[in-house]
């Protein structure tokens, strides 16, 4: 709508603050980009519960950007030994934790919203593969979507270093030396990365550097990019028919509502909702089991001992279980480098979802029994192999089935669910699209 | 694109050629800047070799000393322990220690300058966490029941046996990486380095 809508400029009644505006909208886009992407918006009348999670995920970013502003005001990035015998990044964040007023809110604010960050994502994620949102027209808005997640993946990895717990020098060793697999430029690749021989005090400094200014630069510019991509093409939604097939006579979608104050006021429903689940988890559980906060990120790094078993945080660990899965050396290439490559291309190949699904259908209330099945399956796995990354390697079921190799059949069956989508979107069952979309 | 030439030719070859030069000095702008992130001149200047007085090992034991940021471990092997590395000659990667991880003067079946003596790099091949000690025949320690001794990486369960060799069919490629060392006496031993007199 955006683009090929012209929008006048204010006009101000006289009085002062229309007189202000009017000055003001002279200068600057300030009317038409309201109207382009607020109240002359029309989104779909019919969007549901799964369309909560894309304003949660902003608001979660605004609470991460706005509590890590306060956060960088105390933490030191320094690994140092202070004369305590402890690493000052680490007493860095005790000291927050203990002596900072109200430093202990500010700081499980950040951390639960980290994982916080990683429920909506994936939620807002799932619903796109629910409803086929990354269908034509928008391609473009599901690969910048891939790319905030590989954004938001960095920015994880490179945050949970910087307590400078167990956990998080050897999870940022672990990860960093994936990038000695790559033959040929892989050593001197991860050396350039930690900037040392070892994981060190250069690391902990650049991955902060990367932390509080790279990665959320370009975060935000992603974010940007989605929504401008959206507003351009319009919202799917849970019926995937497009809204703008039916237009009235002044070309507004017959099935659209403007999104302010329409959706504005749903989403405040969802923010109070989000916030009451936040806050209890903040308040009561902020380590969240062992899996928000890792026991072993209480103890200071120590890079002479690993701690007996590591994991990495819950929402990185679906993609840890398919770099575990690969074992065996190919091509005269060690297994660790396809284990990397396994698990880049778990990530990767969301992005190219809108050419593989080739059903006529955006939405699964359309879809047939193949694809309802193959994706409740594609879930269940996905459950499993993050369950199975949490545990380690010599993880049975009931101490009789063993882990290792069901977490590499769950594997295959991750990427053969994408690979083999365009032979099995095509044979499917489809009922007819309605015509417009049904409440 | 259509033939005919609408615009000046000579002027858009001098603009292309401009563009040209401008993208080259951006490229080489990017040299300073990912250059500072390789390890500094005093990152490179670290790693003194470390002087370990091994008198007090008792057989059977280990202990850990810092090397370049980096676990080292010293253990003194008993009888027993070394009986188990020809058994295993089948059983691991690399048992002839082929593969360049130890300096050429502990390219033997013990992999160390003493037999009993083993000076090892505690660091997996794999992705560079620290195995554990798992020293017990057996499945007392959590290991198999044909278990003969050795460590274990807890990341991704890579195995090694008393002489840091990696067992087949396990992620880590490579055995553990032996460092320089030389004995500066019977019982202390200098770590980094290969020659006496440092």
């Amino acid at each position: 709508m955006a683009s090929n809508t012209s929008f006048e400029k204010y006009k101000s009644d006289g009085s002062l603050q229309g007189n202000l505006l009017e000055w003001f909208d002279a200068r600057f886009p300030a009317t038409s980009m309201w109207r382009a992407h607020l109240s002359e918006y029309y989104a779909p009348k019919n969007f549901n519960f799964w369309y909560f999670f894309g304003s949660l995920a902003m608001l979660v970013l605004v609470i991460q950007i706005v509590t890590g502003i306060f956060l960088v005001m105390h933490y030191k990035p320094d690994a140092s030994i202070n004369p305590n015998g402890i690493p000052v990044a680490f007493a860095s964040v005790e000291y927050i934790m203990r002596d900072v007023p109200w430093g202990w809110l500010i700081r499980y604010m950040h951390s639960t919203g980290a994982s916080a960050f990683f429920i909506v994502v994936y939620l807002h994620m799932f619903r796109g593969m629910l409803y086929g949102s990354y269908r034509q027209p928008r391609e473009l808005i599901w690969i910048f979507g891939t790319l905030i997640f590989l954004c938001l993946m960095a920015e994880a990895f490179m945050g949970y270093l910087l307590p400078w717990g167990q956990m998080s020098f050897w999870g940022a060793q672990v990860i960093v030396n994936l990038f000695s697999a790559i033959p040929l430029i892989g050593e001197p690749l991860s050396v350039w990365i930690r900037g040392d021989f070892v994981v060190g005090d250069a690391t902990l400094n650049r991955f902060f550097s990367f932390h509080v200014i790279a990665v959320p630069l370009v975060l935000l510019g992603l974010v940007a990019a989605h929504i401008l991509a959206l507003h351009e093409v319009g919202s799917n939604n849970p019926d995937g028919v497009e809204i703008k097939k039916r237009k009235d006579a002044n070309g507004i979608p017959l099935d659209g509502i403007p999104f302010h104050p329409y959706y504005t006021v749903k989403d405040i429903v969802g923010v109070v909702v989000f916030l009451m689940v936040f806050s209890i988890i903040v308040f009561f559980a902020p380590e969240g089991g062992g899996y928000f906060l890792e026991y072993n990120n209480f103890l200071p790094a120590d890079p002479l001992k690993t701690p007996p078993h590591i994991a990495p945080v819950w929402y990185f660990t679906p993609y840890y279980s398919l770099l575990r899965a690969m074992v065996w050396p190919l091509f005269g290439i060690d297994a660790k480098f396809w284990g990397v490559v396994a698990m880049g291309a778990g990530v990767v190949i969301l992005a190219f979802l809108p050419w593989l699904d080739r059903s006529p259908v955006k939405s699964i209330r359309y879809r047939g029994p193949i694809y309802k099945t193959l994706l409740a399956l594609f879930v269940i796995s996905f459950f499993l192999l993050g369950f199975l990354g949490t545990k380690p390697p010599s993880y049975s079921f009931f101490g009789v089935i063993p882990g290792a190799p069901v977490a590499q059949i769950l594997s295959a069956y991750y990427f053969l669910f994408f690979l083999t989508m365009p032979w099995w979107s095509r044979i499917d069952k489809y009922q007819p699209e309605p015509d417009r979309v049904t409440m | 694109m259509s033939n005919e030439c609408k615009v000046d030719c000579g002027r858009r070859r001098l603009v292309v050629a401009t563009a040209a030069v401008g993208g080259v000095g951006a490229i080489a702008a990017l040299v300073p800047f990912l250059s500072s992130m390789l390890p500094s001149e005093r990152a490179r200047a670290a790693g003194a070799p470390v002087e370990v007085d091994i008198g007090s090992l008792e057989p059977g034991q280990m202990m850990t000393v810092e090397w370049r940021g980096r676990p080292v471990w010293i253990i003194n092997r008993t009888a027993s322990m070394l009986e188990t590395l020809p058994k295993l000659d089948e059983s691991v990667a690399d048992p002839k220690s082929e593969k360049n991880m130890q300096p050429a003067y502990c390219k033997n079946e013990t992999r160390s300058i003493k037999p009993e003596y083993m000076v090892v790099v505690g660091i997996c091949t794999h992705l560079g966490c620290s195995p554990s000690a798992k020293f017990k025949k057996g499945s007392d320690e959590g290991m198999d029941v044909a278990w003969l001794g050795g460590f274990l990486c807890p990341c991704h369960g890579s195995t090694f046996d008393f002489a840091g060799r990696v067992f087949k069919n396990k992620p880590a490629p490579d055995n553990l990486e032996v460092p320089p060392h030389v004995y500066l006496s019977d019982k202390r031993i200098l770590i980094g380095e290969d020659k006496k007199g440092a």
